[in-house]
């Protein structure tokens, strides 16, 4: 088996009284593309604040690229190589695509400080190239990206991600406010992502998707992980047994 | 065809349709509001900037264009600072009593010595402050306004209050300093090299006698400033993260960008930038008075505001704020133009502030309904 990339050992999440996320087990592969499903509320987003360490945990471990992290923010969680799409989108409307794709690390001529001289010609360059890779459809580059449509910009949002992905990538609902043309361009980044062996996690409520993306699908039912599933040893109807608490659960009249 | 599918993904761009640079449309109502106010004063028998009747020789009616620069320039000059603020999603009230309190700080340490052979009679300090070189002033006046920049900047960015209510506290504290300076008096009688500052003339004949005239300095002070933030606006850091946090601040966090660090940069430069103006204010008049620089605060923003800049922040452009700086010099000496009163131009000059963020959000409204 390849080697472990990141790993929870009881990642714990409390909400004052209300048991958020509880003793999360969870291992991913370099290369590997997990699921991460469940109804709502039933801490997945938790679970992906946590690694991503938009909040702080409540206790557990988190070993990320074989270190235990300990990360005060996103930002450091992307300095270290994890890099997310959230659900509310983190781009600039009044910036194009380019500004927006390279936010925070911007390419140079050269560097003076706060007035360092910006290389526009490499970032447009590279934006295109970026996107040409993932089949996105944007008119122009080149106009901010107020005017464009949620599917595009969601696009261009995780094209940034993509672009820069390195160790990890973690993408909640990404296709949750997309056409079908649109999800099946997010899909096909996705992929893209697969074949250049980038580890994902991916958070949806779309089976019909899960099932054709990943490797592997993990339940999260009421706050606990009840399922851990290789996409050859389950279907739909399995998963829906445990999203539902029909398997696995301890908490159902059948049990 | 290579050309007009420039867009990605197979999606046509056509070229035609490009969103054109909303300064297009500012330059577009300039050029109208200097024809109504000629048409108007050809009405009355008069000219307004274009002058073919008395002189052959030259095409523009120069006694009012000069006024027109000059009061530019000086507001100008603030309203570069106010706009970069602006941008970010700030505002700055206290820009004009910054201009006060430098005005009366800059001028105590420009004072001569002598007046006509008598002592300085409105000397503020002792013998050390008088005749120094010009560089001292300048450097104070500097630091003043750097150090009301800072403050605001600080406050904004680490006390997290509202923008209004940090520089408004500015510009009543600013104001007070400007008062309790000299205990209301005016300061007066600065060196002849600190009044050479404003009246004189840096460009000489090089500028084909268009603009040729004696105390041109603040005018080449603004157009020189006005071309340094256009291209730091543009081309630099500093002016993509300005709008990258106007545009989105968490998003802006989010991405790496130290928000509050650059806020501080952003109201320590508007600050700098107002005391450019009080230096050249006291040296243009050769005096300073507690009521300097009041209201400049306002006229400042509505230059930006007419010019295009966003109060929600993210948009907007030092260029834009140069033409808006223009339409609103053009339309107050249209008015003293036509005869019409005082009075009357100050509710006139409301009307427009509003007007042009109707106007903004109206063309914004439209853009988004595409």
């Amino acid at each position: 088996m390849s080697k472990i990339i990141l790993e929870t050992r009881g990642l714990t999440k409390h909400y004052g009284g209300v048991h958020a996320l509880e003793d999360a087990n969870f291992i991913l592969h370099d290369g590997e593309h997990v699921a991460v499903v469940g109804d709502n509320g039933a801490g997945k987003s938790t679970f992906v604040r946590q690694v991503t360490a938009v909040e702080q945990r409540t206790s557990g471990e988190i070993i990320f690229d074989g270190q235990p992290v300990h990360f005060s923010g996103p930002l450091e969680a992307r300095q270290a190589g994890i890099e997310t799409v959230f659900q509310t989108l983190a781009l600039a409307d009044d910036l194009d695509v380019p500004s927006n794709l390279f936010l925070g690390r911007e390419l140079f001529k050269f560097r003076l400080g706060p007035f360092s001289w910006l290389d526009r010609k490499t970032m447009r360059d590279r934006t295109l190239e970026a996107l040409k890779t993932t089949a996105v459809k944007i008119p122009n580059i080149d106009n901010p990206i107020r005017n464009m449509s949620g599917g595009q910009r969601q696009c261009v949002s995780i094209a940034r991600t993509a672009a820069f992905a390195s160790k990890l990538v973690i993408m909640d609902e990404p296709t949750a406010a997309l056409g079908v043309q649109e999800t099946a361009q997010v899909e096909n980044i996705i992929r893209g992502l697969k074949d250049r062996g980038i580890p994902m996690i991916l958070i949806s409520h779309n089976l019909r998707q899960v099932f054709d993306l990943v490797d592997r699908i993990v339940v999260f039912r009421r706050g606990r992980i009840v399922a851990s599933l290789r996409k050859d040893e389950t279907d739909g109807n399995d998963i829906v047994s445990y999203i539902t608490g029909v398997k696995g659960g301890s908490d159902t009249a059948y049990a | 065809m290579a050309e007009a599918t420039h867009g990605l993904g197979g999606l046509k761009y056509d070229p035609a349709k490009r969103t054109r640079a909303p300064e297009w449309n500012v330059f577009g109502a300039l050029v109208l509001i200097i024809v109504i106010f000629e048409i108007l004063n050809r009405m009355q028998g008069g000219s307004f900037l274009f002058n073919m009747r008395d002189n052959v020789d030259a095409i523009f009616n120069k006694q009012r264009l000069d006024i027109m620069i000059l009061q530019v320039a000086i507001i100008g000059i603030i309203a570069l600072g106010v706009t970069q603020v602006i941008i970010i999603g700030g505002i700055d009230l206290s820009s004009g009593s910054v201009v006060g309190a430098t005005a009366m700080i800059v001028m105590s340490f420009a004072q001569t010595a002598t007046v006509n052979g008598n002592p300085n009679p409105k000397a503020i300090f002792g013998d050390w402050a008088m005749d120094l070189p010009v560089i001292v002033p300048i450097a104070i006046g500097l630091a003043c306004g750097l150090l009301a920049g800072l403050i605001n900047g600080l406050l904004v960015a680490y006390t997290r209050i509202p923008p209004f209510i940090a520089t408004l506290g500015m510009m009543v504290s600013a104001r007070g300093v400007a008062r309790w300076w000299s205990n209301g008096q005016p300061v007066s009688f600065p060196t002849a090299e600190y009044g050479q500052l404003a009246n004189g003339d840096l460009l000489g004949g090089m500028t084909f006698g268009l603009l040729t005239w004696p105390g041109q300095n603040p005018a080449v002070v603004f157009v020189l400033l006005a071309v340094l933030f256009h291209v730091i606006m543009t081309k630099t850091l500093y002016g993509k993260r300005c709008y990258a946090i106007g545009s989105n601040e968490a998003a802006a966090r989010m991405s790496g960008i130290n928000v509050d660090r650059h806020k501080v940069l952003v109201y320590a430069i508007a600050g700098l930038l107002a005391a450019v103006a009080a230096v050249l204010l006291t040296s243009k008049n050769l005096t300073a008075q507690a009521g300097m620089g009041v209201m400049y605060e306002l006229d400042a923003i509505a230059m930006a505001v007419i010019g295009g800049v966003s109060l929600a922040g993210g948009r907007g452009s030092i260029l834009g704020t140069v033409l808006g700086a223009a339409i609103f010099s053009v339309i107050i000496s249209g008015f003293t133009s036509i005869k019409l009163d005082a009075y009357y131009q100050e509710m006139v000059k409301g009307a427009i502030i509003v007007g042009a963020v109707v106007l903004d959000q109206w063309r914004q409204r439209k853009r988004a309904r595409g």
